[in-house]
């Protein structure tokens, strides 16, 4: 039995049944990464010995009968902006250069609880700005499609680690496209819940009324599993929300018979390229052969979105990131003085992408900018929610591309910020809306790199996106 | 002729909830700890950690708000003020700018020309912010955040106040009020209330207000009225040699009876003020408006005129009582079991008042249970005791909260009724001072005071005065 080959929900049955174990599964997770890492670089952290100790006693619970669920044995990465207990966490920034937690994100715990098992801390964005993973302190992650472009971002180390074996599944955070666009640009599964859904406790703030946590997978049927997995109701964050309906596995259906499919035709407009295009209305065309209604729409405001995202983001990133100070944890220069200790502490801790939205959102939030700006970007928000609303009233998902390229070369992205922030363009919308998206591999362009297609539905509504993203899936599995 | 000024006053009060836990996390209010020892991430400001508002500084700030006659905000939102410093973990503090809980409300004070309305512009909730402690023998800075955290809410008042009197009687209303709430025990010297004074003095007469200053580190009611005082000069001296006022906070110094600029308006700082998005908006409905009203407590007023009605107390007696919502309870408690109500007022307004003044303890700062004082006041009506006794034994009290039956017992100073023993203290006390004897048979009255003085002596205390005086008077 090839184990890296296995889905998470293939292993975690596997190790259920006693064909293999959780060690085994370790084992062989640790060796792919011992072989790969120096190439990929998807990890900042590996805890190889926690990882074996933690897979011994979860193979022993899962033995005793303790753990029965689907994700028990199965070794699981996560992005370094989650807190986890007595691991290393730098958000892949020299400000956290030796920062350890004195506890784990609600989701952490919720895997644990799962008896998923901990392998390390992937590689990101730093503090989850960008879309490369190019801004971290700790190195560029690869893209294992092809290893001389980027792996997308800001997740892309868990997407990197899923895509190329050296774990089972991931964690990662989506601010405005951070788990979508990576796992677009590596082949694999990712999903952005519904604002609210999974609990933020734990996640280090990027922008707090965007960020939501998720899974990047293999398959549709583990993203479910991990969603059902880390979805709670958490009375230590505020903004979560009480669902009932978190359930997702029973959406596990191949049958899209009667669902209603809208594209919207400002996401097909100038800019994308015309080989994404081609893939993803090629998938849409699969849908509605096997019974789906599709059609095109006007989802209008689409241009507005970039602005409100990056105006509203970067305010809340410039609060966020002020306890990164040399005070309490973390980095600190040597200075003369508090007010000198604060300036070269945050002026050689942040890389050059973080400070660029520091002094962005302070500016936008200062006295005299804050109507005009932050406030603006509000109404704009609102319109944008709007906008979609009236789209789900007609429709169950939206469809359109991830991004508009496939992932770029290294090095590429970042001497042009705006072009950058313009590859945004359809994941951050859903994020400003709260809406929950998925995005599924739909094929390769001519050079071999995936390409996604991306599913937004209506708030609380992820079952028909697992649902429609499932059957494309099958269907496309069963090379239809 | 010189012209005459007007002093234009008013107030930021700071008040410290009397919540059990603080106001974004479940970690203990209580005072001295050892230094960081009630702190999690939260109050620490750890990365990922988030803030969940505590409900019970909502009742209070609603409850202040509606005591205040102020208008509640039914949709309000928590803002992040943000500026660095290393006493506030987050680098932010959570409070409120655009929708605070109360506004527009008003109190009313008694002023020599008859009753005043002193507006308030509005309440909010904030968090409290640590505390930094510099050790001179490392030479560094240590943050302690037990404090970080800690609810306050802000009361900000029109610009209404006129003179330090009417400052003083503003504060003891608010006082007062949030007194009888329970919402804090506002005592100026521990900081649970603290107030900043915003002043500016303009010409009698004149419409337009004169450019302010703010006022800080005013710890006392003394200190505020000598720092009202001192601006107010330190303004009109300005003014009358043409210097401009500059718009600053200063801050005073008690010891020195003056005050400092520490920053003015041109290097105040832009807080970038923008809703918490940590914190679900607030919404208050009218079932839980209707909840909080239907709680609030009988207020000074009220209570003034009941105690006047149904225990007929001197109105000086009910002014004193009724001063502390602490002292108030106390009193209607040791009624309540049984206790006449003058002997209750008596206790309070003579021997409770004497030991708080030597102390320099406030009524807040009571210990003494009402059991306790209820038992002692039936000790001294079953004549067990003599009031010198009583008045030992309410000291301890006073100092122990001891039950006083115990005690008495213990010690031994119930007083003797045995007449024979008396008796016999009485005859050898006139055997043994045959002068005052004479004294007295010769017409001197007064004699035989020392002689029920030397009886009382000669019995540790422990005899009824009265029993004394006649059995002297019987046998001499």
């Amino acid at each position: 039995m090839e184990l890296l080959s296995l889905s998470a929900v293939e292993l975690g049955t596997a190790i259920r049944e006693g064909r293999t174990t959780a060690v085994e599964a370790m084992e062989a997770v640790l060796a792919r990464i011992e072989e790969k890492e120096s190439l990929y670089n998807c990890y900042i952290t590996v805890d190889r010995d926690g990882a074996l100790s933690r897979a011994a006693d979860v193979q022993r619970r899962i033995e005793a009968g303790e753990l029965t669920g689907p994700l028990a044995g199965v070794p699981v990465a996560i992005k370094d902006n989650l807190c986890t207990e007595g691991l290393l966490t730098t958000c892949a920034s020299k400000i956290l250069e030796n920062y350890v937690p004195t506890f784990s994100a609600e989701a952490v715990l919720n895997l644990e609880r799962a008896g998923a098992v901990l392998i390390g801390k992937t590689n990101m964005d730093e503090f989850a700005m960008g879309s490369t993973t190019e801004t971290s302190a700790y190195g560029v992650t690869r893209n294992p499609a092809d290893p001389e472009h980027v792996p997308g971002g800001s997740s892309g180390g868990s997407a990197a680690a899923v895509a190329s074996g050296e774990c089972f599944f991931a964690l990662g955070s989506d601010t405005g496209g951070s788990i979508r666009q990576p796992a677009s640009f590596c082949g694999v599964v990712g999903m952005k819940p519904t604002y609210g859904t999974v609990s933020r406790y734990g996640l280090v703030a990027y922008g707090s009324s965007l960020d939501q946590i998720g899974p990047l997978s293999r398959t549709v049927e583990d993203c479910a599993v991990i969603l059902e997995a880390i979805a709670s109701h958490d009375v230590k964050d505020s903004t979560s929300v009480e669902r009932q309906d978190t359930d997702f596995t029973s959406a596990l259906v191949r049958d899209v018979k009667g669902m209603r499919i809208g594209i919207p035709r400002d996401y097909f407009g100038e800019g994308l390229d015309p080989e994404v295009r081609a893939a993803v209305l090629q998938a849409a065309e699969l849908l509605k052969e096997n019974g789906a209604v599709v059609e095109e729409f006007d989802l209008s405001l689409v241009d507005y979105a970039i602005p409100a995202y990056y105006t509203i983001a970067a305010a809340e990133a410039s609060s966020n990131l002020e306890r990164f100070d040399g005070i309490k944890y973390g980095y600190r220069a040597e200075a003369e003085g508090l007010h000198q200790m604060y300036k070269k502490t945050r002026s050689q801790g942040f890389g050059p992408e973080v400070k660029r939205r520091i002094m962005l959102g302070s500016f936008v939030l200062s006295s005299g900018y804050y109507d005009a700006y932050y406030l603006k970007a509000l109404r704009v928000k609102a319109m944008i929610k709007g906008a979609f609303d009236e789209a789900f009233g007609k429709y169950n998902c939206i469809l359109g591309p991830a991004a508009p390229t496939t992932a770029p070369r290294l090095g590429e992205s970042l001497s042009d910020p705006i072009k950058m922030y313009l590859g945004d363009i359809y994941t951050i919308a859903v994020n400003l809306a709260g809406l929950p998206g998925i995005c599924v591999p739909c094929g390769t362009d001519k050079k071999g790199l995936p390409i996604g297609l991306q599913l937004i539905g209506d708030c609380f509504r992820e079952k028909d996106l697992i649902r429609a993203a499932y059957t494309y899936e099958q269907l496309r599995k069963e090379g239809k | 002729m010189a012209k005459e000024y007007e002093t234009v006053i008013g107030l930021e009060v700071h008040v410290e909830l009397a919540t059990r836990t603080k106001i974004f996390c479940g970690c203990s209010t209580a005072f001295g700890g050892s230094p960081n020892s009630h702190t999690c991430p939260v109050c620490t400001g750890m990365p990922g950690s988030l803030p969940v508002l505590n409900r019970k500084v909502l009742e209070h700030a609603v409850a202040v708000g509606l005591a205040t006659n102020c208008s509640i905000t039914r949709y309000c939102k928590f803002d992040r003020k943000n500026y660095f410093y290393p006493d506030n973990p987050q680098n932010y503090q959570i409070s409120q700018l655009y929708l605070p809980i109360c506004r527009d409300g008003w109190v009313e004070i008694d002023t020599p020309e008859g009753a005043k309305k002193i507006g308030i512009h509005e309440i909010h909730m904030e968090e409290d912010a640590g505390k930094l402690i510099h050790d001179e023998w490392e030479d560094c800075t240590l943050v302690d955040y037990n404090r970080s955290g800690v609810p306050l809410i802000e009361i900000v008042s029109e610009p209404d106040m006129r003179s330090a009197e009417e400052v003083i009687a503003y504060l003891e209303k608010l006082r007062l009020i949030i007194q009888y709430l329970g919402a804090s025990d506002c005592k100026l010297q521990e900081g649970s209330m603290r107030a900043d004074v915003n002043l500016s003095v303009r010409e009698k007469g004149a419409a337009a207000f004169g450019t302010r200053t703010e006022m800080k580190n005013l710890n006392s009611f003394r200190a505020i009225a000598r720092a009202i005082e001192g601006e107010r000069s330190r303004q009109i001296d300005l003014l009358e040699a043409g210097e401009p006022v500059v718009q600053e906070t200063r801050r005073w110094d008690d010891a020195k009876e003056t005050s400092y600029a520490m920053r003015s308006k041109e290097d105040a700082q832009d807080y970038r003020y923008f809703p918490d998005p940590d914190l679900a908006p607030v919404s208050i409905s009218d079932e839980y408006l209707e909840e909080i009203r239907s709680r609030q407590p009988e207020f000074r007023t009220e209570k003034m005129k009941r105690y006047k009605e149904e225990f007929e107390l001197p109105d000086y007696d009910i002014e004193i009582i009724t001063g502390s919502k602490h002292m108030a309870d106390i009193f209607e408690a040791t009624v309540a079991l049984g206790s006449q109500p003058k002997k209750v007022s008596n206790w309070l307004m003579v021997e409770t008042l004497r030991l708080l003044k030597e102390r320099g303890m406030d009524p807040e700062d009571i210990r003494f249970s009402p059991e306790n004082l209820a038992k002692l006041i039936d000790l001294t009506e079953s004549r067990a005791i003599n009031s010198t006794v009583a008045k030992e034994v309410f000291e301890v009290m006073f100092e122990e909260d001891i039950d006083p039956e115990e005690y008495v017992e213990k010690k031994g100073l119930k007083m003797v009724s045995d007449e024979g023993a008396l008796r016999r203290t009485v005859e050898e006390v006139i055997a043994a001072n045959p002068q005052s004897v004479q004294d007295y048979r010769n017409g001197k009255e007064k004699a035989i005071g020392f002689l029920v003085g030397q009886t009382m002596k000669a019995m540790k205390g422990k005899a009824d005065p009265g029993s004394v005086n006649r059995l002297l008077k019987e046998l001499l």
